[in-house]
């Protein structure tokens, strides 16, 4: 189980790295390498020219603007994981960031590279349609803005053209009292999810829900945002019927059976952890606005 | 007087090379100048194969050679491995091919091997290697493939049963007649694999000037691949010697013999070059022997007091698509079920199927764990049907101590007559009902439940034929600079193997552990032996070790009494010291008797004795000895999302005379372990077409920490009076009774919903299966609306 | 193509030079470069962790690594942690004291997983060391007495600040 030959690049900016996908073709992009080094090894990927990203330092930083983070394409898991002003401001992504493998692929696991391979049950990939989250692509002609729930052009497959590349992403900040969720079934810690449910809610002052967002991920083919979830949840009263009542609109997703698990399973924990989900958002909503 | 070392948790010997990532596993043996190899393996699970062209790939720089079996042929006195233990139910031999030449059997069975500079320009070659495939159909499924109209796993072969008998004893007939209650099951655990850490492999280094092969692989069984590698290559014994470096775990797999260890072998002479082969991860899932599935229809009659009268049914075991150990698995299997309990009736038809996936043999257990858990299953059912606690059916059932030595009606594979020589097992279960406090359990049970919590608990009874005759060789000898050297052809796999030896040995010898080197595995120091499996390797070479150890120590006195001029009676050894007792400043040393006893040219022996300070015992001991337990899991299960927590496992364990607790309660734990993942999530997966659905270890999943709860180990010692040492085998005692216990739990945690589990491992998706199925609501609305707060 | 590299690796604390072809994996650079062969392949697919190593002080999957990502920068392995003919660091020591290995396949990766986790979190209560190495299969232990090592260490630690 060892690697096909391939060029090997390693350049230290990003206009260089558009410069040789231009030039290469059948390149594939190495961001961390946790998704795309056991294919190499397995040589079910067999790239004519492998272009490292490891060595731009440009792309790898977290930036709090006022109301976005804006986190570059090369950062690790784990400098997300272990970022204070994530933690205090955009807390579902450390709750669903513990679930993403094992500390020793989040060291060296990178966000770019976690969204690029879009695999409809990664965390991040989940965390990124919930928050409405927007991928920066550079390429040729520049940058250019993907809202993420137009990034998936299929299965595990980006919206992107073969000589961009994702840069980064922008991550909207919700409200200081916001109450959010991210859970998942796995089969064992650590394991990409047979199903996640992220969740965020704030309530106003009479305890009705203002605002919701809630994805749904590992069961269908791309991540799922739930509109019309959504639209069941706000301007209604947070509570257990309500939240049992909106979890059914998971019944309708369509989600495929695999070697592993049946189709019906995925639909049903979807509603299971999303009624879960938003019971959790909203209590630590309410708890936050109390405090 | 004997120094007391046997029975203490010392250090083990093992640690500090492997702590320090100094010890040299097969991989880690560079000799000057290796070339590398890769296996071309069957992409289809049954077809004809009509040409193999490896120009293109010899044409790769760096390649040395490519091999199909019409370039070994004329050096090989066969074209297959001939291993099967004999068996008079085997119908037809199923050798595999050396390298598979005309059909293919299963996906992996190796076609060709690419011999290269490295692994990586191996990989390039074989990639170009063009075989011309005719698809056949496959018999994939083994209850499907004893079918008359079953695709044939082999096309020449006019069924796909390649075995069949029965396991018939008592009166069958009117225990059944005569029964209060008689209850079918059908069940069936599945295919799984043993998957120790290090994968297989080989290294090869053939010295034109002596002649001479040597062989290092990770192997448990060294004197058995020499025998194969001299038969095949027809060489004499003496000029092949095979090693067992450091293994990274065994588990089973590793006892056969397998092509790639044969064909490296070859390769090295052929080239004149070392040859090294490394399995990797996706080969052991599709080349490397794995074990489990069975399908078993069976009934049980009771009394009206759950004493069981008898069981009977049928069984049928998937094969794989070769015999590359023989019947043994399903005849373990099938003996195992009443093992524990006084069962007066049974009668059992047994089927081996053909099928056309990698080989099945031994894997921790071998048959045992699925015994057990059928017959844990049925007394489950009989409790429950009949409304009396589970543990107290099983009491009424096991075997009393006042009954040993109990003869079961049946002899072992080999004829030996099954005679458990020991053991009290109504003492070890309640020992286990105590500490995990079965009594009370019912009360913890509706507390949880009050708080929307599901919690069971599960009991399985086990007993493991341990310490397979006939015999394992081990030698001790002291040298002139004062170590005591101990060999053995016992395989060290990680068990613990040489700190076992060394403390038998250090218990006659003076008790220093720091003395004594021990090595193991390695042909050349005995002409026979046979390895570790069948968790026999301190009952057979921990016998021969202490006899051979009492042996020198009887001579070490003696010469030591010559050399002090005092009765040897007065003697004692401490350290590497021999001293007068009561006198500690007369003494010697072992250095100064081993050179005494050594002689001097024209000068006599001391005290007449024969030269040298060395003893070679093959203990004989033909009996198996049964090492048992009971294990009470408790589990709680989400029935939303069908996740099963483990909460707690207690096993109590009987093996006797435990010569090192600590490394026993490691073997225990680690074989609980196992069972875990056989009662939750090991299960190799085919298609319909027999092409393999789990080759990674994403995909077949091993238990992690995370889903290991702890696991408390109590010692319950019955020593066997078998052997010197008391003791009976413990390697693969915590796998036989976990899937058992744990799928009892979980059965016991569903009690409200009455569901039936029938399989092992059970997924959360089974779980909510089971669920659904026994709700009368539409499932999914049903379960949201019952939803609990989440965790 | 350009099928090999010069790259320069400090390792263990000594730098160290090599030639290698680009597709090298880094687990093989040490293993037969450097003939550091107590780093274990156990998968080369990223599961087992048993070619654990840290890269620049953090745990990496080595089989999920080009040897030539390496260059100028350090890592450390399981034969760092004590010299040849050194005592076991506490560590090692605790291993052995807890029978936390059987056939020590497996054992390096963890090692250096718990290296570097219990040098970031001295506090830490076992539900954590659980956790801390679910990215490391082990079929011999049973991971309880890995746990049980690694308490040993963080209580050690606590009552020895040294």
């Amino acid at each position: 189980m060892k690697p096909p030959a391939f060029h090997y690049f390693d350049p230290t900016t990003v206009a260089e790295a558009i410069g040789l996908l231009q030039h290469n073709e059948n390149a594939k992009i190495l961001a961390g390498g946790q998704s795309l080094m056991p294919m190499l090894n397995m040589r079910f990927v067999q790239p004519d020219a492998l272009i490292d990203l490891n060595r731009i330092k440009d792309l790898s930083f977290i930036r709090r603007g006022t109301d976005t983070f804006e986190i570059g394409a090369m950062t690790r898991q784990r400098d997300i994981e272990f970022s204070p002003e994530i933690r205090a401001d955009c807390p579902i992504v450390i709750e669903a960031i513990e679930n993403v493998g094992h500390r020793q692929t989040r060291n060296r696991g990178t966000i770019g590279g976690s969204l690029c391979h879009l695999d409809p049950a990664a965390e991040l990939v989940t965390i990124a349609g919930v928050l409405d989250g927007t991928v920066e692509v550079t390429g040729p002609e520049g940058r250019r803005d993907i809202h993420f729930l137009a990034f998936p052009a299929g299965y595990m497959t980006p919206a992107i053209e073969m000589n961009e590349l994702v840069t980064g992403i922008r991550l909207p900040i919700w409200s200081k009292t916001h109450g959010y969720a991210f859970i998942e079934c796995a089969r064992r810690h650590g394991d990409f999810a047979l199903a996640s449910v992220a969740a965020l809610i704030e309530v106003d002052a009479e305890g009705r829900i203002a605002r919701a967002a809630v994805a749904v991920g590992g069961v269908a083919s791309v991540p799922l945002r739930m509109s019309e979830m959504e639209a069941g949840l706000v301007g209604q009263a947070a509570g257990d019927d309500l939240f049992k009542k909106v979890s059914r609109i998971c019944e309708t997703i369509e989600s495929a059976a695999d070697a592993h698990v049946p189709a019906g399973y995925r639909r049903h924990l979807a509603g299971v952890l999303s009624f879960r989900a938003l019971r959790l958002a909203s209590m630590r909503a309410q708890k936050r606005r109390a405090s | 007087m004997t120094a007391k070392v046997v029975g203490l948790r010392v250090p083990r010997l093992e640690d500090r090379s492997l702590l320090t990532g100094r010890a040299r596993f097969v991989e880690d043996i560079g000799l000057p100048d290796t070339l590398e190899a890769a296996f071309l393996r069957s992409p289809h699970a049954h077809a004809q194969v009509r040409k193999i062209d490896v120009q293109a790939a010899l044409q790769v720089p760096g390649v040395h050679a490519v091999y199909t079996m019409a370039d070994l042929r004329p050096h090989l006195t066969s074209d297959r491995l001939v291993v099967a233990l004999p068996s008079a139910t085997i119908k037809r031999s199923l050798d595999r091919p050396v390298l598979a030449y005309d059909e293919v059997c299963y996906v992996g069975e190796p076609i060709a091997v690419v011999i290269a500079d490295d692994r990586y320009i191996a990989e390039d070659a074989m990639a170009l290697v063009e075989v011309d495939y005719d698809p056949l159909p496959a018999a994939v499924d083994c209850r499907d493939a004893v079918k008359a109209d079953a695709p044939r796993a082999h096309t020449n072969a006019p069924d796909n049963v390649v075995a069949e008998f029965n396991l018939k004893f008592g009166d069958v007939a009117s225990a059944f007649d005569g029964a209060a209650a008689v209850f079918k099951e059908s069940l069936r655990p599945m295919r799984g694999g043993s998957h120790s850490m290090e994968c297989r492999g080989v290294i090869a280094n053939y010295e034109v000037a002596t002649d001479q092969l040597t062989v290092w692989s990770s192997t448990q069984t060294p004197h058995s691949a020499l025998r194969l590698l001299a038969d095949l290559l027809g060489r004499d014994e003496g000029h092949v010697r095979v090693i067992t470096p450091d293994v990274g775990g065994g588990f089973g797999p590793k006892l056969v013999f397998y092509s790639e260890e044969l064909v490296t072998a070859f390769a090295a002479i052929a080239l004149r070059r070392p040859v090294k082969w490394i399995e990797d991860r996706r080969e052991h899932f599709l080349s490397t022997t794995q074990e489990r599935e069975q399908y078993w229809d069976v009934e049980i009659a009771a009394d009206n007091d759950g004493r069981v009268r008898g069981v009977r049914g049928a069984m049928v075991h998937d094969h794989g698509a070769y015999t590359a150990r023989g019947v043994n698995v399903a005849f373990e299997a099938a003996q195992t079920l009443t093992m524990p309990y006084d069962v007066p009736a049974c009668d059992l038809h047994v089927r081996l199927a053909v099928t056309n996936k990698v080989p099945v043999t031994p894997v921790r257990g071998a048959g045992q764990p699925q015994g057990v858990f059928i017959m844990e299953r049925l007394l489950d059912r009989v409790a429950l049907e009949m409304k009396l606690d589970r543990a107290e059916v099983r009491a009424r059932n096991l075997i009393r101590p006042e009954q040993m030595p109990y003869s079961k009606p049946f002899k072992t594979r080999g004829g030996v007559p099954v005679v458990i020589d020991s053991g009290d097992y109504p003492q070890c279960q309640a020992k286990a009902l105590a500490a995990a406090s079965w009594q009370d359990f019912p009360q913890r049970q509706a507390e949880a439940r009050a708080q929307g919590r599901l919690l069971g608990i599960g009991i399985a009874n086990f007993v493991e034929m341990t310490g397979r005759g006939p015999y394992e060789p081990a030698t001790v000898r002291i040298n002139t600079s004062g170590k005591i050297h101990v060999s053995s052809s016992a395989a060290a796999m990680g068990q613990g193997t040489k700190t076992m030896l060394a403390q038998i040995v250090a218990e006659q010898l003076g008790g220093d552990m720091s003395h004594i080197v021990v090595t193991t595995g390695d042909t050349a120091t005995s002409a026979t032996g046979f390895g570790g499996f069948g968790s026999r390797q301190t009952v057979t070479a921990g016998s021969s070790a202490h006899a051979a150890a009492v042996k020198v120590r009887d001579k070490v006195l003696a010469v030591a009494g010559q050399l002090l001029e005092v009765s040897h009676q007065d003697l004692e050894i401490v350290g590497n010291e021999i001293r007068l007792k009561g006198a500690a400043g007369l003494k010697v040393t072992f250095a100064e008797v081993v050179k005494a006893s050594m002689g001097t040219a024209g000068f006599y022996l001391p005290g007449g004795l024969p030269p040298g300070m060395e003893a070679t015992e093959h203990v004989v001991i033909n009996d198996m000895t049964y090492a048992n337990g009971t294990e009470v899991a408790t589990v709680e299960v989400d029935p939303d999302t069908g996740a099963v927590t483990i909460l707690d496992i207690v096993i109590v364990h009987d093996c006797g005379k435990a010569i090192n607790p600590t490394i026993v309660e490691g073997q225990v734990i680690g074989g609980v372990v196992h069972g875990i993942g056989n009662a939750l999530f090991e299960q190799m997966l085919y298609n319909d077409d027999g092409q393999p659905l789990t080759t990674t270890l994403a995909e077949y999943l091993l238990p992690t920490s995370t889903e290991t709860p702890r696991i408390r180990v109590l010692h319950h010692e019955s020593p066997t009076p078998l052997n010197p040492l008391g003791a009976k085998g413990v390697g693969e005692a915590g796998v036989l009774p976990t899937a058992a216990a744990v799928v009892s739990a979980i059965e016991n945690a569903l009690g409200q919903y009455a569901v039936t589990i029938r399989q092992s491992p059970v997924s959360p998706s089974d779980i909510v299966a089971l669920i659904a199925a026994a709700r009368t609501e539409p499932a999914a609305s049903a379960i949201i609306d019952a939803c609990r707060p989440g965790r | 193509m350009t099928v090999t590299r010069k790259i320069a690796v400090t390792v263990n604390g000594l730098r160290r030079e090599a030639e290698v072809p680009v597709r090298l994996t880094l687990a093989d650079l040490l293993r037969k470069k450097f003939e550091l062969t107590g780093t274990h392949l156990g998968c080369e697919h990223g599961v087992c962790g048993a070619c654990t190593v840290l890269f620049d002080g953090v745990s990496v999957r080595a089989c999920l690594m080009l040897a030539v990502q390496a260059d100028n920068h350090a890592i450390e392995t399981v034969e760092g942690l004590a010299a040849a003919d050194a005592p076991l660091n506490d560590l090692q020591q605790a291993f052995s004291d807890k029978h936390a290995l059987q056939c020590g396949f497996c054992t390096p990766g963890i090692l250096m997983t718990l290296t570097e986790f219990l040098r970031d979190n001295p506090v830490v209560s076992e539900e954590d060391i659980k956790i801390a190495i679910s990215g490391n299969i082990c079929r011999c232990t049973g991971y309880q007495p890995i746990v049980e090592a690694a308490m040993q260490v963080v209580k050690a630690r606590q009552g020895n600040p040294s």
